[in-house]
């Protein structure tokens, strides 16, 4: 694999030496064994949140943006409390609201956080690495058109372009305009469609 | 109580807070037009300190016009940045047309 860029081009998301080992891994690592000998934790402990962690994800957002293209009531509700819509599913949400914001042929809708990296991580898992980078929640705000153009997403300049900062409280999804010939596909074969870069709003058309 | 409403025009204040603030300094100074309230939380100044017991502030979300934020001679003249504010950054907009910009 061709390897020849400068390393300073990205960030370093985890540091890891030649073994293998990752440095903040070791410390967590030695911090477990501790509470652990303690007893001020047990390993079922440590395991079963982190399942709890990693269970919802991308099936659930497209769970929901299905519901709302299939029932126009359902998308209603979505739009005016998403919070509540989401739960309606049986999704557990612990944000304190969930606002979605919706496509249309004249708008689109991008996510972003540029303080951290903020996301609805009880509907759709931890988000990916370049969410969290420096560069996208820098640039997605100071130049989206861009970012956008580099996920390979041209967005006509008639289309306004809106971008959401979740800097406080709030937790956004965008809801992707459906695909023309929607009647043609099950249930499941449209939430296959989905991906979490739509719900993001770093991809457009759902094909 | 209330202080703004959807179709406001409000300008962002520049408080120089220190410590774990929400407002980032890109939108400081800008003024915007307020969308929506979105109810009142906790401060985070408070909460980052281990103050729970601090009053809870009004939210609301403001839109900006990215022509506006950024120099740039390209952008779109439809296309807007919405953030959430919280109450103590925000003034009426015409209260501070004159305030000296950084």
């Amino acid at each position: 694999m061709p390897h020849d860029h400068d390393h300073s081009e990205h960030e370093a998301l985890v540091i890891e030496d030649e073994a293998g080992n990752i440095e903040a891994q070791i410390i967590v690592d030695a911090l477990q064994e501790v509470l652990i000998g303690k007893g001020l934790l047990t390993a079922l402990e440590v395991t079963t949140a982190i399942a709890k962690l990693e269970s919802p994800g991308i099936h659930l957002g497209a769970q929901v943006v299905v519901k709302a293209w299939t029932d126009p009531d359902y998308r209603a509700r979505l739009l005016s409390d998403g919070r509540a819509a989401v739960q309606e599913l049986n999704i557990p949400v612990t944000e304190a609201r969930i606002i979605v914001a919706e496509n249309t042929p004249e708008l689109h809708n991008l996510i972003t956080c540029t303080l951290c990296s903020c996301y609805p991580r009880s509907i759709l898992g931890q988000p990916p690495s370049w969410y969290i980078s420096k560069a996208y929640r820098a640039r997605s705000v100071r130049e989206p058109r861009r970012v956008l153009a580099e996920f390979g997403l041209d967005l006509p300049e008639n289309i306004q372009l809106v971008v959401h900062d979740s800097n406080a409280d709030m937790r956004y999804l965008v809801l992707p305009e459906p695909p023309e010939d929607l009647e043609r596909f099950t249930l499941n074969e449209l939430e296959e469609l989905i991906s979490r870069d739509h719900l993001i709003g770093v991809a457009r058309e759902v094909v | 109580m209330k202080r703004f409403a959807a179709g406001d025009v409000v300008r962002v204040l520049a408080l120089g807070k220190t410590g774990h603030v929400r407002i980032p300094h890109y939108i400081r100074n800008q003024i915007g037009r307020v969308t929506a309230y979105c109810g009142t939380y906790l401060n985070p100044e408070d909460l980052a300190v281990g103050n729970t017991a601090g009053r809870a502030v009004d939210l609301y979300r403001v839109a900006f016009a990215q022509t506006q934020l950024w120099p740039d001679d390209m952008i779109p003249h439809h296309d807007t940045l919405v953030i959430e504010i919280y109450d103590h950054w925000l003034a009426p907009a015409e209260e501070t047309p004159n305030a000296p910009r950084p």
